[in-house]
């Protein structure tokens, strides 16, 4: 009768077990640690920011880095570019975040109701989804941002939008495998409604492979802006974003290497942080790849 | 023991339609439970049983499943007449379900507390600290040790005998127990943790005042827990009685091979091998009318592979479903002693 008196506690809680291989991976910490600083740096621009990232000083130009009291020079209009990629930190963070919640808030729902109540509606779902993502992702997203007008708003929900498709599908697998499980049979014949039993009782289950996915989504995510701003369909200048650094000195690459450097090289961390993360919660999460 | 029907299911006939052609799984069963009465259902792996507990509340799955006719009368009212939302308010509170597989019949991300006290919260207006509370109770009801401390594990922290209490606990959770399913609860669990469930189930049910609808291929089981029993071959009722009357005076060929096929102590005496029933169940699609039987019974005629047979009413209470009913009894009761 009492099974398991006696026997010392040796399981934790699941949490704090993916906590403690999470520390294990030298590679997901490392994807961790850039996130944290790169969400504070956001969080706390103003502070950080040595000066005003819209104020020019002409006469000061395309300063190099470390001259005229610029630890990273001056763009072609003569602003700090610490302080503008401080910033850019800020809207890039925020344009990972709300573009993947987008995302991922009618990827779940669109996922779910395919996987659950399959048959006709999955069917139509699924081809559905199938023509979204026949058109080149890309693409996808400019005819979006063509339709609603470029700004960085648009270009959010655009890269949200385009991204649906990706996380119905990894929600649809991972709802098909979980809601043949016994618990779903024993919780309906306990009374629970459908509404309950997916999203009370399947999600929770499916959380892992819906979270690496949304990890690796905001690197992609701010790739995209990039890119979106960049072709001057995102950020419109004067915002410090890092898309928009890019493109409108890529004049300067000859001339004043840092203007257009430096906002690549954050774009390429901020990346490589989810990415690392996204690929290190991979690891944590499959028990397969576990050992 | 009162006589008060509490379910009856008449001419139950659930069919599933799968890419091979119409499975037939349960066929004209007609089975009834009168209230604080255990029914054990019998017969082997595939003859139905689940199908039949699932046709009571509902479960399933439609399509490829179809209730093709028949009627449900749980109190008084056709639970196949009512609309899904009645059906679910009944699931629970009314009919609750023990299920076989208790590794794997709680859900793995929350804590046991929690899982009991969302029933509580889902069927009864309560707050999630009394819910919480009654949760405990529960946990106390079912003889698990600790349970203010066990109502804050995961499932996978349990053994699977505690396991199972939970998953009773859980069904007993509903405020007024008409009808509890039990299906193959002891299955999954070595043979010391089945008989102290057992002894709960029993116990619980004398407690709560609840009728136990018992889904089992075990003998022993049977011979423990139920007041009445049916056995059931291939979707087909074969024979239906007292759990006095089946043991004392079983009389269809099946139940007779069942109960043959079970290892007692004066058997051992004369055998080492345990008697089977030769052959194996029919294929549920290539099913005739005949008796599905008739291939593995010593008795079977002609008659058996063209129709299945009538009602043959042996005593008050007593039916078995065979042609050849009186040779059976004459020579089956010989084997069998």
């Amino acid at each position: 009768m009492n099974e398991n008196i006696g026997v010392p506690e040796l399981e934790e809680s699941p949490l704090k077990e993916h906590w403690h291989s999470l520390r294990q991976n030298k590679t997901a910490m490392a994807g961790l640690i850039i996130i944290v600083l790169f969400l504070l740096v956001g969080i706390f621009s103003p502070v950080l920011a040595p000066m005003d990232p819209l104020e020019q000083h002409i006469e000061l130009r395309k300063s190099a880095p470390f001259t005229n009291g610029y630890i990273l020079g001056t763009d072609d209009l003569g602003r700090d570019l610490l302080s503008r990629l401080i910033y850019g930190a800020r809207i890039s963070m925020i344009i990972g975040v709300i573009s993947v919640s987008i995302s991922l808030f009618f990827g779940v729902i669109i996922g779910m109701i395919s996987a659950y109540y399959g048959g006709i509606v999955d069917k139509i779902i699924m081809r559905l989804i199938d023509m979204m993502l026949a058109f080149p992702y890309i693409l996808l997203t400019i005819v979006i941002v063509a339709v609603l007008g470029p700004s960085l708003t648009n270009a959010m929900i655009a890269i949200g939008i385009s991204q649906i498709p990706s996380y119905a599908r990894v929600v649809r697998a991972s709802v098909l495998a979980e809601k043949e499980n016994d618990y779903v049979l024993a919780e309906r014949a306990l009374g629970a409604s459908d509404r309950e039993l997916m999203f009370g009782s399947i999600l929770p289950n499916c959380l892992a492979p819906i979270s690496v996915q949304a990890t690796l989504g905001v690197g992609t995510a701010i790739l995209d802006s990039a890119a979106l701003s960049f072709l001057g369909l995102g950020a419109q200048p004067p915002t410090p974003e890092w898309g928009l650094m890019i493109a409108s000195s890529k004049e300067f690459i000859t001339s004043a290497w840092w203007i257009v450097t430096f906002p690549g090289i954050a774009t390429l961390l901020a990346v490589l942080g989810f990415n690392l993360l996204g690929d290190g919660l991979r690891d944590i999460l499959d028990p397969r790849l576990r050992d | 023991m009162s006589e008060e029907t509490l379910l009856s299911m008449e001419n139950i006939n659930v069919h599933f339609n799968t890419r091979r052609g119409v499975v037939k799984a349960v066929r004209d069963l007609s089975l009834y439970i009168n209230k604080g009465e255990t029914l054990a259902l019998v017969g082997e792996s595939g003859c139905g049983k689940s199908v039949t507990a699932h046709t009571i509340n509902q479960l399933i799955p439609m399509p490829p499943g179809v209730i093709e006719s028949g009627s449900v009368i749980f109190q008084g009212r056709d639970l196949l007449q009512c609309t899904q939302r009645e059906v679910q308010d009944l699931r629970g509170t009314q009919i609750s379900m023990i299920f076989q597989e208790p590794m794997t019949s709680l859900n793995p991300v929350f804590k046991i507390g929690d899982q009991l006290a969302d029933v509580f919260m889902a069927h009864q207006d309560m707050k999630k600290k009394e819910a919480l509370a009654k949760a405990v109770e529960l946990l106390k009801l079912v003889k698990i040790p600790s349970p203010e401390k066990r109502a804050y594990d995961y499932p996978h922290q349990l053994s699977g005998g505690m396991r199972q209490r939970v998953m009773i606990a859980m069904a007993l959770a509903s405020p007024d127990s008409g009808l509890m399913i039990a299906d193959e609860p002891t299955t999954a669990l070595d043979v010391t943790i089945q008989a102290q469930i057992l002894d709960l189930l029993n116990d619980l049910k004398d407690k709560v005042n609840m009728s136990l609808l018992l889904i089992t291929h075990d003998m022993g089981v049977v011979a423990e827990m139920a007041d009445r029993v049916v056995v059931m071959y291939a979707g087909r009722k074969v024979e239906e009685g007292t759990v006095y009357q089946i043991f004392d005076n079983p009389s269809h060929p099946y139940t007779l091979g069942l109960l043959n096929s079970l290892p007692s102590n004066d058997k051992y005496k004369n055998s080492t091998r345990l008697e089977a029933i030769p052959g194996n169940v029919p294929d549920l699609l290539s099913l005739g009318e005949g008796c599905p039987f008739a291939n593995r019974c010593n008795w079977s005629s002609d008659v058996c592979n063209k129709s299945f047979p009538g009602k043959t009413e042996l005593a008050e209470g007593h039916s078995i479903w065979c042609h050849n009913a009186t040779k059976v009894i004459a020579e089956g009761t010989k084997t069998n002693g």
